[in-house]
């Protein structure tokens, strides 16, 4: 689960992490308003979305608009925000279509000495959480990993213990951090680390951490993301969820029990399992098409569940045919052969829809089809399937 | 032989009690598998089916003898589960249970890794020798007794790999979900090192998909270690980078974990990649051919 940056600066808050003075709004008056409260001649304005690369993003409506603006009037403030609030931001991280800016963030300036930057991952090789650091704050991290590994520097740390100090001195010494800003460091990471233990974070990242002319340390930005299997017991971060930053259809998918992400190919997919599903979007364009979405019915999907998921799939536009591989192990194949006649009597297809059966009561999962009259391609394995599900397209 | 189950091993259900507990027991015993006993804490003394449910691990340890456990109980109470079935002596552990936070995995694996104890998943479908013993919930009837050392991070994707093989007439010596979690208690490398020393495993085949590192690992494991012929098909080729494709492990983040970049390891090893999934049957025959 993403939140945004001013909801991930609140957490540093309160965690003892230190940040900016800084105020959300959601219109150019509250914009404003916020410059004045702040004081500083200088300010930065910064677009709230789920998504990095905000600064060289540009808004649509506006094109000359970058998502981050550093602004040096009230007036200005409020001309940024006008600009951003409502508009739709695009980044290289949000796709094409970008993604509405509903609320601004207004920060002080500050006095940069250096830009650093600051990661908290789990490094699934080593089954830990490692905290990564680098001189090269500011630029995209994925591109010094490419290019100069050996200017990141990492620590691992069990989550039991937590950072320790020594673990600190060590990457302070290759951060170029010296003197009292080694201790503040200390502080600094050692919450950060704790943040990440007691909140179930899957990221923390920080780019830049700021090094002031002062010493002082200071998260420019915040990112954080969350495990989604542990919101049950993270009940305040739950909170924070913004439905609005979602695919709606794989809110309401997630809402059956169904697992949905939506490409922009044109053949639907149902699938039970992960993995059989992510093979199945592979086999389709191995014949040369392309999926429309991923989706994982789950192993005991019912007759409600499979009618949701057509509906779902047909709900997008650019669908011309649909194709269900199923092999049943939980799921039973008649089960979803049921569903399958179920859905068709209630929603009715109008596009080519390919079967592919096999596992737990396959023949029976295929008498109900043969009985029914809903118009069925039938397949009797994964290339058969993928072969007549791209014909139908051309056809 | 086979590797970490046999006819003779005794296993309990943790959350027998439950809905799934109760109809996978049920599965198991009647595939073959020696279903032992169950627990429920506060339900101690019934039984299901006539098989004794107790209220710790330790108590039907100690009544039956038994030495593996498969988990069903809610995600919270996973690692607790796992932890209890390790205090008391139980050498493999198969967490069916989806949707474990990552951290107490975390805390769970730094107690795994001390001890002498193979724990598959969680967020997996189990494990089978067919014939012999199927702790899991994978259908029985698709495995035939047979050859090839299966193992994978998908459920059905196996089962599909399960088929094809089959198909083949190769058969599985043993079957492995590994589970489709960033964390999971057995490696890949755990399973190759099992199977190249067992008498039974003649070949492997590895089904990994996209998300961490684990198969290039094993690609690396394989190219200093494996004699047997190895097989492979990695799933997600065409998944978007930045999404959680249903597994919480199988995600592109950063731009590492690509399809692209498994196969690519795994081909400079020598071995023999399924481009499609229909293909991975018979990806373990050409396999086989090569080192023949």
């Amino acid at each position: 689960m993403k939140i945004h940056e001013f909801q991930a600066k609140e957490l540093f808050q309160k965690a003892g992490v230190t940040v900016l003075r800084h105020m959300v709004a959601r219109t150019k008056e509250e914009a404003a308003a916020a410059y004045d409260e702040l004081g500083t001649p200088l300010a930065v304005v910064k677009a709230q979305i789920h998504a990095g690369g905000r600064g060289k993003g540009t808004i649509v409506e506006v094109p000359d608009q970058h998502g981050v603006q550093l602004v040096q009037s009230r007036e200005e403030a409020a001309q940024v925000a006008a600009n951003l609030l409502g508009n739709t931001l695009v980044t290289i991280q949000t796709g094409v279509e970008g993604k509405v800016v509903n609320q601004v963030l207004i920060e002080e300036g500050c006095d940069i000495a250096r830009e650093l930057y600051l990661g908290i991952v789990l490094d699934r090789a080593v089954q830990q959480p490692v905290l990564m650091c680098s001189t090269e704050g500011g630029v995209e991290i994925e591109k010094v990993a490419e290019e100069t590994p050996e200017l990141i520097h990492k620590e691992h740390f069990d989550p039991s213990y937590g950072l320790q100090s020594y673990q600190v001195r060590k990457l302070c010494q290759k951060l170029g951090i010296e003197g009292a800003s080694v201790r503040i460091a200390d502080r600094f990471m050692k919450a950060l680390c704790r943040l990440y233990v007691n909140s179930d974070c899957s990221l923390v990242e920080i780019n830049p951490l700021v090094v002031t002319s002062e010493g002082d340390i200071i998260a420019l930005d915040a990112k954080v993301s969350f495990d989604s299997n542990a919101m049950y017991r993270q009940k305040e971060i739950a909170e924070y969820r913004d439905l609005s930053e979602e695919e709606a259809m794989e809110v309401r998918a997630a809402e059956a029990g169904l697992s949905y992400i939506k490409l922009d190919g044109n053949i639907a997919c149902l699938v039970n399992g992960a993995g059989l599903a992510m093979s199945t979007m592979d086999i389709i364009k191995l014949h040369g098409a392309s999926p429309a979405n991923f989706l994982d019915v789950g192993g005991g999907a019912d007759k409600d569940q499979v009618t949701e998921a057509f509906r779902i799939l047909l709900s997008d536009p650019n669908v011309e045919a649909v194709l269900v591989n199923i092999f049943g192990g939980i799921a039973r194949c008649s089960t979803i052969a049921n569903a399958i006649v179920a859905a068709s009597q209630e929603i009715g297809f109008e596009i080519p829809l390919v079967v592919r059966l096999e596992g737990t009561e396959v023949e029976e999962g295929r008498r109900i089809l043969e009985e029914s009259d809903v118009d069925i391609i039938t397949a009797t394995d994964l290339t058969d399937a993928a072969t007549k599900v791209v014909a139908a397209i051309s056809g | 032989m086979s590797i970490l189950i046999n006819e003779n091993t005794k296993v309990i259900c943790q959350g027998i009690t439950g809905n799934a507990g109760t109809f996978h027991t049920r599965g198991c015993r009647d595939y073959g598998t020696q279903m032992v006993g169950g627990v429920t804490p506060g339900k101690g003394g019934q039984d299901v089916d006539g098989i004794p449910v107790f209220n710790t691990v330790g108590d039907a340890v100690a009544a039956t003898g038994a030495n593996a456990t498969m988990i069903f109980v809610p995600a919270a109470y996973t690692a607790d589960a796992i932890l209890e079935a390790i205090d008391a002596g139980i050498q493999v552990i198969a967490a069916i249970t989806e949707g474990v936070p990552v951290l107490d995995m975390v805390r769970v694996y730094e107690i795994v890794r001390e001890r002498d104890v193979a724990l598959i998943g969680p967020n997996c479908p189990g494990l089978i020798t067919p014939g012999e013993c199927k702790i899991g919930i994978m259908p029985g009837y698709i495995h035939n007794k047979g050859s090839v050392g299966v193992m994978s991070r998908s459920g059905t994707l196996t089962y599909e790999a399960v088929w094809q093989t089959s198909n083949e007439g190769l058969g599985q010596s043993t079957c492995v979900g590994l589970g489709g979690d960033p964390i999971v208690g057995t490696s890949f490398i755990d399973l190759l090192k099992l199977y190249e020393v067992d008498e039974q495993t003649e070949s492997i085949l590895m089904i990994g998909e996209i998300g961490g590192t684990a198969e290039e690992e094993a690609a690396a494991y394989v190219a200093e270690h494996v004699t047997k012929p190895v097989a492979a098909f990695i799933a997600g080729r065409t998944a978007p980078p930045g999404k959680r494709m249903g597994h919480a492990g199988a995600i592109i983040s950063g731009g590492k974990g690509t399809a692209a970049e498994k196969v690519k390891a795994l081909e400079a090893v020598g071995i023999e990649v399924a481009v499609s999934p229909a293909d991975m049957g018979a990806a373990v025959v050409r396999a086989i051919a090569k080192k023949a």
